[in-house]
């Protein structure tokens, strides 16, 4: 009990080290789990006829999945470090937005207005 | 006069009882500058995902992904990442709970899960690479293998680490310092497994539909 005590105050004491759980993972593990297969067997089996929807759904399990990880995993909250956390993430999500958003966007264009080359073409070229 | 006194002892007072509370979470400190690093790694992610999201599709003539992408074997790589991130979770309610040797035993099944992760991924890498398909062989597989590879490198990092880690916590036992730096390692980690949903969705399912 010597050796729980103090452990147990330092734990519930501080914000900085929050507490975690084993329901917290296992709920964690189980959905990540789930959200892990989905896609794979979407990809794998092709129960959905249209590519391009397979794809949407894969990016937005993967979107849940990121979320399910912050949450159970990562002890994500707006409390943590007295809402410093969840500032920086927000800040981060908007950078990381403009950043992929912008290069895809941008780099597309110039594709599409790129002159065409085969396949022939660029086994050729240095 | 007095009123003056008084109000100027209740700023003095003031002062003192500010700075103690500033002053008593003193680890506060470590984890918020470790999550503000982990956002920055999360912007090196980015960058190489933007690259491989414009660069992806050029392959000079040479294979693409849906030729390249072994889906069982990645399938394999996610559930070991997904399983070390549950026993890394173990190691943590191990700690929090004052048991050292559940602790170092997650903590190895853990490091056991990371070096089959790494295995299989250096394994897929090589028979790549012995079969002309290696990083300068297309744009495509340039950028594949800066993302793949950066974000094993991590992985490698975090082995180490963990290791390191071990060693601390077997000579020291669990104390506050170790208790804080299985905990800086514990985000470090399931930060890798929130970048590997990125690159089995985006690099390996997508690359192999296409």
């Amino acid at each position: 009990m010597s050796a729980h005590a103090p452990a147990h105050d330092h734990d519930s004491g501080h914000a900085a080290t929050p507490h975690v759980t084993r329901k917290d993972y296992v709920t964690g593990f189980l959905l990540a789990a789930v959200l892990t297969a989905i896609p794979f067997w979407l990809v794998m089996g092709h129960p959905l006829p249209n590519p391009a929807l397979a794809a949407m759904v894969v990016m937005g399990l993967a979107a849940v999945q990121v979320v399910v990880h912050m949450v159970y995993f990562l002890h994500m909250n707006g409390r943590a470090e007295g809402g410093w956390n969840m500032l920086a993430l927000l800040f981060t999500v908007l950078i990381v937005g403009i950043v992929l958003s912008g290069s895809l966007w941008v780099m597309h264009h110039l594709d599409v207005n790129m002159m065409p080359m085969s396949a022939q073409d660029m086994r050729q070229a240095p | 006069m007095t009123a003056a006194t008084h109000i100027r002892l209740a700023a003095d007072r003031a002062g003192p009882e500010f700075y103690l509370s500033e002053d008593h979470h003193p680890e506060n400190g470590t984890l918020l500058g470790f999550w503000i690093y982990l956002m920055s790694d999360c912007l090196i992610f980015a960058v190489l995902f933007a690259t491989y999201g414009v660069l992806g599709h050029h392959y000079a003539g040479g294979p693409t992904g849906a030729e390249l992408f072994e889906l069982p074997m990645v399938a394999v790589n996610t559930a070991m990442l997904l399983f070390s991130s549950i026993t890394y979770g173990m190691a943590m309610i191990a700690t929090q709970e004052g048991r050292v040797k559940a602790t170092l035993g997650w903590l190895a099944v853990t490091g056991l899960f990371g070096c089959g992760f790494l295995g299989l991924e250096l394994t897929e890498f090589a028979h790549l690479i012995a079969e002309g398909n290696g990083p300068q062989r297309s744009a495509f597989l340039s950028s594949f293998f800066t993302l793949v590879g950066t974000h094993g490198l991590h992985v490698t990092c975090g082995v180490i680490w963990l290791v390191t880690l071990m060693v601390q916590v077997k000579r020291w036992g669990l104390t506050e310092t170790t208790r804080r730096r299985l905990m800086c390692l514990s985000l470090f980690w399931h930060f890798l497994d929130v970048i590997w949903i990125g690159v089995f969705s985006f690099v390996y399912l997508l690359g192999a539909m296409s």
